[in-house]
């Protein structure tokens, strides 16, 4: 009898650090899923984030840099930069990504580098504790924003992915979910892609997947994921922002 | 022997080349050199100068506070560098554009008109070699032949047909003192 | 022996930096390094390599990690504003063990500081300048010429002790020009870069991860250890330093880069003079030369520390002379350099001083 479902080659088989509910492992297995299918495993370097993903580093099947705290798009254009024939990918929660490494974000999207960006978006810091994040929705209640995030003090959460979209250097940039089997099936093809466009060629990559922190937003897992669909989506749309594939032709 | 010389004039005239030749030339002869610009914002419109040894043993401070030499192709750097030269040192000056006389007694001094000499000669910007030339004509601390090898170098191969006018210039200078 | 060129000392670099096999450079402007990145951005498209200006000094800190990892040869620059921004970096560089070369032409501080030459970096160079337990191996050269041999080595010692490598210059060593030779390199039989993160087919059966985290204190502190037990062997092994007139010197200096080029200035005019003053210059200011220092105490009446700083190898001088003999200081800052006069009037001070005592 034919096995239909197992594990990625490209992820380890241990037991992770995740909280229960937390859709890292659900990404983590479309990141590796994406990688074998592609047959690039013997030639990907991945980099870790400082965050909820620090030990990601024991997760992928593959060479793995960690990166310091918002560093890793200048860490993969390092790697890159001098062995073009290694796939790159960083995956990066939204401290990592949207805070302390925006700089480095948008000058590897802007310099077009022919990297693969995983962005986990979960609208809060989950590794250190729970405080607000630079994507956390006005209004949420956080250990940094007890009262809830106020535009007026907090300013206002940050779409990353409609803002890097409007520079000439990315490829493709999608906004992605995973809180409906569905939306997991779109994600993986929008993972996939990313990579793909990378094994082509086709420059800078960035996929920001929606995601859940039940532990610290105080939720069970299945209120975690309403929340995304009732909350988080409505502020962060899901859909392509960029793709040099599609532009030219009718939208 | 060492000479330890300042060159100094405002942006434009030279006198980083000038420097730049005088080091080069040494080198090629096999003599010890340095050259030490000044840098920064001051080279924006201001007073550039460069600071160069040609010696016979090897460079130690190639910071020179107290030079034998120096030459101001302006009046701002004369202002600057004449009460910094030894005693019984040279100052060679650009008179076409320093009115003043030098104030010093104990130094020797040449005035030079280096962009009328230059401009009999048909190009202003050569104003550097003549003064050039009237330095080696009182100090001649390497060979004129030498700096036109170093001019060669410096020179792209599409400004080569300017060498004979340096050629001229620096001879124009050297004759003045000589 | 080959050609001698006219070369700026900045440019001096990059190109003892292509000779040593380096093709790729990181790199952000800042006076007064500007012409390396510009000399690498104009040299390494030409063969085959990349000069990658980054966003800031932290992103290029940080590109330099990701490509050493990679197993290259990496190199990036700056000048003291621009260095402080590197020191996370290089306490991960560091702590991976991470071989690459890290310049820095020092300029005036504290903050924004000034554009002049300095030397007030000693201390953040020697002691590791980020955050953890960790050392650089910190070279001065005082010439262009020994900074051009200087490169190599660099690279060679990172590679050989998978250690960070800082190349401390000043913004005169950067600016000037002298001629340099490029002399025929002996080839180092350093060892393959086995754990690089090149991809499994490079390496079959063996995933490489570099990292500097370790959760546990016990694994922490073994890697601590281990680190401890490579500078302790660093530290025996490649102590560089030149004396000169030690052997009947009253008076020792210590001058590094630059500074020891105004001392050996004013030690002519002070031998004229007949006073005895000899020269300790340390190449390698991490490790420190303690025994010569150690040494010299044994005989000398008197030590001085001459730095464009106010004071800071002045105290590694004083751990090496270890209380056996006097130690002076005399320094400028800010981007002023000690003049030849100035430094000899400090010998007759102290020397008269010691015949008056």
């Amino acid at each position: 009898m034919a096995k239909v479902f197992e594990r990625p080659k490209a992820l380890a088989d241990v037991v992770t650090h995740y909280c229960p509910g937390c859709t890292h492992g659900i990404i983590h297995r479309l990141v590796a899923e994406a990688i074998d299918e592609l047959g690039i495993v013997d030639r990907t370097v991945g980099v870790a984030p400082v965050g909820c993903a620090v030990l990601a580093y024991d997760y992928f099947e593959c060479d793995m840099q960690e990166a310091a705290h918002g560093r890793a798009p200048a860490v993969c254009t390092g790697i890159k930069r001098v062995r073009p024939d290694l796939i790159v990918f960083s995956y990066q929660g939204d401290g990592d990504l949207a805070s302390i490494g925006t700089a480095e974000i948008v000058h590897a999207a802007a310099r077009g580098e022919n990297i693969t960006v995983i962005f986990v978006n979960n609208g809060i810091y989950g590794m250190t504790g729970g405080q607000m994040a630079p994507t956390t929705l006005v209004g949420h209640k956080t250990t940094t924003s007890p009262y809830g995030r106020d535009a007026k003090v907090q300013g206002h959460p940050v779409r990353i992915s409609e803002m890097l979209a409007t520079l000439e250097g990315p490829a493709y940039i999608e906004r992605v979910s995973v809180h409906t089997p569905q939306l997991v099936n779109r994600a993986k093809q929008a993972i996939k892609r990313a990579f793909a466009n990378q094994v082509e060629g086709k420059g800078f990559s960035l996929v920001e997947v929606l995601s859940t922190c039940p532990t610290n937003w105080g939720m069970t897992p299945v209120e975690a994921l309403q929340r995304v669909a009732n909350e988080m989506v409505p502020y962060y749309p899901l859909g392509v922002f960029k793709d040099i594939d599609a532009e030219g032709e009718d939208k | 022997m060492t000479f330890e010389m300042i060159l100094a004039g405002f942006g434009g005239q030279g006198v980083m080349l000038m420097g730049q030749l005088l080091a080069y030339a040494g080198m090629t002869e096999g003599k010890h050199v340095s050259w030490l610009p000044s840098y920064g914002p001051e080279m924006r419109g201001g007073t550039a100068n460069c600071t160069v040894v040609v010696s016979d043993r090897p460079v130690g401070s190639p910071l020179i506070t107290r030079p034998g030499i120096v030459v101001a192709m302006n009046l701002p750097s004369m202002d600057k560098f004449e009460d910094s030269i030894k005693p019984g040192g040279l100052l060679v000056y650009n008179s076409s554009l320093i009115t003043r006389s030098p104030k010093r007694t104990d130094i020797e001094v040449v005035a030079v008109p280096a962009n009328e000499i230059a401009n009999e000669l048909g190009n202003d910007r050569i104003a550097n070699m003549v003064a050039l030339g009237a330095l080696l004509g009182k100090k001649p601390m390497v060979e004129m032949q030498s700096i036109l090898t170093a001019l060669r170098h410096a020179l792209p191969p599409h400004r080569h047909h300017l060498l004979p006018l340096n050629e001229q210039a620096l001879d124009r200078g050297r004759k003045l003192v000589g | 022996m080959g050609e001698r060129i006219l070369m700026k000392g900045n440019e001096a670099i990059g190109e003892a930096a292509i000779r040593a096999g380096c093709r790729h450079f990181f790199g952000y402007p800042i006076t007064p390094q500007n012409e390396l990145p510009e000399y690498m951005a104009r040299r390494l498209p030409e063969i085959g390599g990349a000069m990658v200006q980054a966003e800031s000094e932290i992103a290029a800190i940080n590109m330099v990690y990701g490509a050493a990892g990679a197993g290259v040869r990496v190199m990036t620059s700056s000048s003291s504003p621009g260095i402080s921004l590197k020191q996370e970096g290089l306490s991960y560089i560091a702590g991976a063990e991470l071989p690459c070369v890290v310049v820095n032409m020092v300029r005036g501080g504290p903050g924004l500081g000034g554009i002049q030459p300095a030397q007030g970096d000693y201390w953040q160079a020697t002691r590791g300048g980020g955050h953890g337990d960790y050392r650089l191996i910190v070279l001065a050269p005082a010439t262009i010429q020994e900074m051009v041999d200087t490169v190599q080595d660099a690279f060679d010692l990172a590679d050989k002790y998978r250690n960070p490598v800082m190349i401390l210059g000043d913004g005169m060593l950067g600016q000037m020009m002298e001629p340099v030779e490029f002399r025929e390199q002996t080839v180092s039989s350093l060892a393959e870069k086995e754990w690089a993160t090149t991809g499994l087919r490079n390496h079959p059966g063996r995933r490489n991860v570099i990292n500097s985290l370790y959760l546990q204190p016990d694994k922490l502190e073994e890697h601590n250890q281990h680190l401890q037990r490579k500078y302790a062997e660093i530290a025996a092994n490649e102590v560089r330093y030149e004396e000169v007139d030690v052997e009947d010197a009253d008076l020792v200096v210590a001058a590094y880069g630059t500074t020891a080029r105004i001392v050996r200035s004013a030690m002519e005019e002070a031998r004229r003079e007949g006073l005895r003053v000899g020269l300790i210059r340390p190449i390698t200011l991490w490790p420190f030369p303690v025994e010569p220092f150690a040494r010299a105490a044994e005989r000398a009446h008197a030590f001085l520390s001459v730095e464009m700083s106010a004071g800071q190898m002045v105290e590694d001088v004083r751990l090496a002379v270890n209380g056996k003999k006097p130690v002076y200081f005399y320094g400028r800052t800010g981007g002023m350099v000690p003049t030849p006069e100035g430094v000899l009037a400090k010998f007759r001070e102290i020397l008269e001083g010691k015949h008056n005592g």
